[in-house]
């Protein structure tokens, strides 16, 4: 679907003609990220971020296609092959840090963007599916990325993967069961280690098929914007190409020249050095920490310390940190405000800069070590986290007077449209 | 149905997590965590004077500064540590040549172990540039770690190298005095930036220890700062290229992203 004023593909090189009539690729394109999808005209550099995240997407499926070519995934000479790339492999040590640096990259490019989503409530009608597989991304992003991080086989490798997996022994009945069934074994090792190889090489592409899903779904009902006002006429939108052809290409630029000065000049700053110890089963790291971009939900895993109507604390650990990204999907139904934007929710806004502070304080305690001061302030953070999204979002969304909506996107923009009614 | 359940969800983890948060805060009212004596007497590591070549984001390695580290290595290190992830080819980047560095794996004194297909005896041969420092077997006390890595496997490597091995010390006597029960076990010394306090590894420099070729006083700290470069050296070998790529890359990156902007300025002009 599309707009009725979205632009023709129209072929004028008879190859080009040709094609379109046996195999019409050049016109999906041309649909999908070219002149014929019209955008709302007043985006901000917020909506870089869903290009930017495609990006990454390549980005690390080309740099890993290429690590895996020299990556030995067997636990007796997984780490030598790490240093076997950066040290004797032309180019190695670059594919390495591209790749662990891509894989931040893409978390802080997805975090921004779901943020965005929060902000201007992307989730509502009518782009709930696309919120619903854009959560299913991050999930398999999650898993994607915790299971490249076993790969080096060095300390936090396999004391992340011991922990991680551990928390499928909090299941009662069958928990331990599930958790020796899903290793291959009593603990990590190389069973685990070659099927998380193998799931590490599958998944990004079932994310890259959740990803076409996604954009498809976007392209139904279009683009939403930072005045959360539908597209109304022409005057509303330009075509995807070349304007957001070119905000993208500049914003891709700005991004590059970040991660890049962090590959080149940083590439360590943010792993952990215990991983450049090779894995010991005998030898526990005095402080087990997942990469950071899982630090929040980390620290809702640690945060229940007491047992709770008899469920064990380290059960509710678990449910805690899966509902805390399950209850996303929920949104769509939990804020049921009839306002998309930020900008004209007065109440909302105050409560969503409250989440963002909340998230970075449970993203530090996540990170320290597990002394009784970080543990304390982790359970108030996680506490909002819970009342935010499933409590304080649905009584905000029957409280709240909005602001005046602009009457449409052209409104917004030029300060007058043509179409308005003359009160204006 | 979810906006019934939801606010349920939510006030059932809440409620859990204020249980959590008051048991804990209680117990901690009732029984303060004690410090430790690693918490009060623990150093962060600290650079040299005047501080390493090869820090910063145009840090070069001093080539006469590796070749004396690796010379402390040699006479000093390597009785106990090994060092498996350098071969002795790589030695050709502290500025040794060809022949050099054949004498250098000739003469290593911890000759390769192999098998003779022969006769299945073990044998050792004379290293050769292609084979990798052999492997250092230690029957002492403690579990002298492979150093290829350990500026990377450490919190500010380098640095942390460095004050190691220039930090030992007698226990403070007001250690003592506040944990009583923290006294340095037997056979193993204190040192402030060893994770534990007490380390296995006795000091293992002295002034004047090896004797440099370059004429360079072997003070203990000269001699930590050069062994700590070519540490850094033996973890991160690709460095120097690293930063000379980081730079041309950058370079192209910001007159490319110039160009974007000023290629999206023009765009958008037609509808502003």
């Amino acid at each position: 679907m599309s707009f009725p004023w979205a632009k023709h593909y129209k072929p004028s090189h008879p190859l080009m003609q040709w094609l379109d009539e046996k195999l019409p690729l050049p016109r999906f394109v041309y649909n999908a990220v070219g002149a014929g999808y019209p955008v709302p005209r007043n985006l901000n550099y917020m909506w870089n971020f869903g290009v930017l995240a495609g990006v990454c997407l390549m980005l690390q499926i080309v740099t890993g296609v290429v690590l895996a070519m020299h990556y030995a995934a067997n636990s007796g000479v997984a780490f030598d092959s790490v240093e076997h790339i950066m040290r004797d492999v032309n180019w190695g040590w670059m594919l390495r840090y591209a790749h662990a640096n891509g894989a931040s990259a893409f978390f802080v490019v997805v975090y921004i963007h779901i943020f965005r989503g929060f902000f201007y409530s992307s989730y509502k009608p009518p782009r709930e599916m696309i919120w619903l597989l854009g959560v299913t991304i991050f999930l398999l992003m999650m898993a994607t990325a915790f299971m490249g991080y076993v790969l080096p086989w060095g300390q936090m490798s396999f004391w992340g993967a011991k922990v991680i997996t551990g928390l499928f022994s909090a299941i009662p009945v069958v928990g331990t069961p599930l958790q020796q069934w899903l290793l291959g074994g009593f603990a990590p090792d190389n069973a685990a280690l070659n099927r998380f190889f193998s799931l590490h090489f599958l998944l990004p592409f079932v994310i890259l098929g959740v990803v076409i899903l996604h954009i498809w779904a976007l392209h139904i009902p279009g683009s939403s914007n930072p005045t959360g006002v539908e597209v109304k006429t022409e005057s509303d939108t330009v075509p995807f190409h070349p304007y957001y052809t070119a905000k993208d290409g500049f914003g891709l630029g700005v991004f590059a020249i970040l991660y890049c000065t962090m590959l080149f000049f940083l590439p360590n700053a943010l792993g952990h050095p215990d991983n450049y110890i090779q894995a010991n089963p005998l030898s526990t790291p005095a402080h087990i920490v997942p990469e950071w971009y899982f630090w929040p939900f980390y620290a809702i895993l640690r945060a229940f310390t007491a047992d709770f109507l008899f469920i064990p604390a380290k059960l509710m650990g678990v449910l805690a940190m899966f509902s805390a990204i399950l209850v996303w999907f929920f949104l769509p139904w939990l804020d049921t405000s009839p306002v998309r934007s930020g900008h004209y929710r007065p109440l909302f806004r105050k409560f969503f800069y409250l989440l963002v502070i909340d998230v970075l304080v449970l993203g530090f305690c996540g990170g320290s070590p597990a002394e009784t001061k970080y543990v304390l302030i982790s359970q108030i953070a996680a506490t909002y986290y819970f009342l935010h999204f499933l409590v304080i979002l649905p009584i905000v969304a029957s409280i709240e007077k909005p602001a005046p909506l602009p009457f449409s996107i052209t409104q917004a923009v030029l300060g007058k449209d043509d179409q308005t009614a003359p009160a204006a | 149905m979810v906006r019934l359940f939801g606010p349920l969800v939510g006030l059932f983890f809440a409620v859990a997590l204020l249980w959590s948060f008051g048991v804990g805060a209680i117990q901690a009212i009732r029984e303060p965590e004690p410090a430790t004596a690693v918490q009060v007497y623990h150093l962060a590591p600290h650079e040299p004077e005047p501080g390493f070549s090869f820090n910063g984001a145009f840090g070069k390695f001093d080539r006469a500064q590796l070749q004396r580290g690796f010379q402390v290595y040699k006479e000093v290190c390597s009785n106990c540590h090994s060092l498996h992830f350098v071969a002795f080819r790589d030695l050709a980047a502290l500025g040794y040549s060809e022949a050099e560095v054949k004498a250098i794996a000739k003469d290593w004194s911890n000759k390769a172990k192999v098998v003779d297909p022969k006769t299945g005896d073990e044998t050792q041969r004379d290293n050769v540039p292609a084979d990798h420092f052999p492997k250092v077997y230690y029957a002492g006390t403690g579990n002298p770690p492979d150093l290829s890595l350990v500026t990377k496997a450490r919190h500010e490597g380098p640095e942390y190298v460095y004050s190691l091995l220039t930090g030992y010390q007698d226990q403070p006597a007001e250690l003592l005095k506040r944990f009583p029960d923290s006294k340095t076990p037997d056979g193993l010394y204190y040192n402030p930036y060893f994770a534990n306090l007490n380390i296995a590894m006795p000091a293992p420099l002295a002034d004047d220890q090896v004797t440099y070729g370059d004429g360079t006083k072997a003070t203990k700290q000269q001699m930590a700062a050069d062994v700590a470069a070519f540490l850094t050296w033996t973890a991160e070998p690709k460095m120097e290229k690293r930063k000379q790529t980081g730079w041309a890359v950058l370079g192209f990156l910001l007159a490319a992203t110039v160009l974007a902007y000023l290629a999206k300025r023009n765009i958008w002009a037609r509808v502003h």
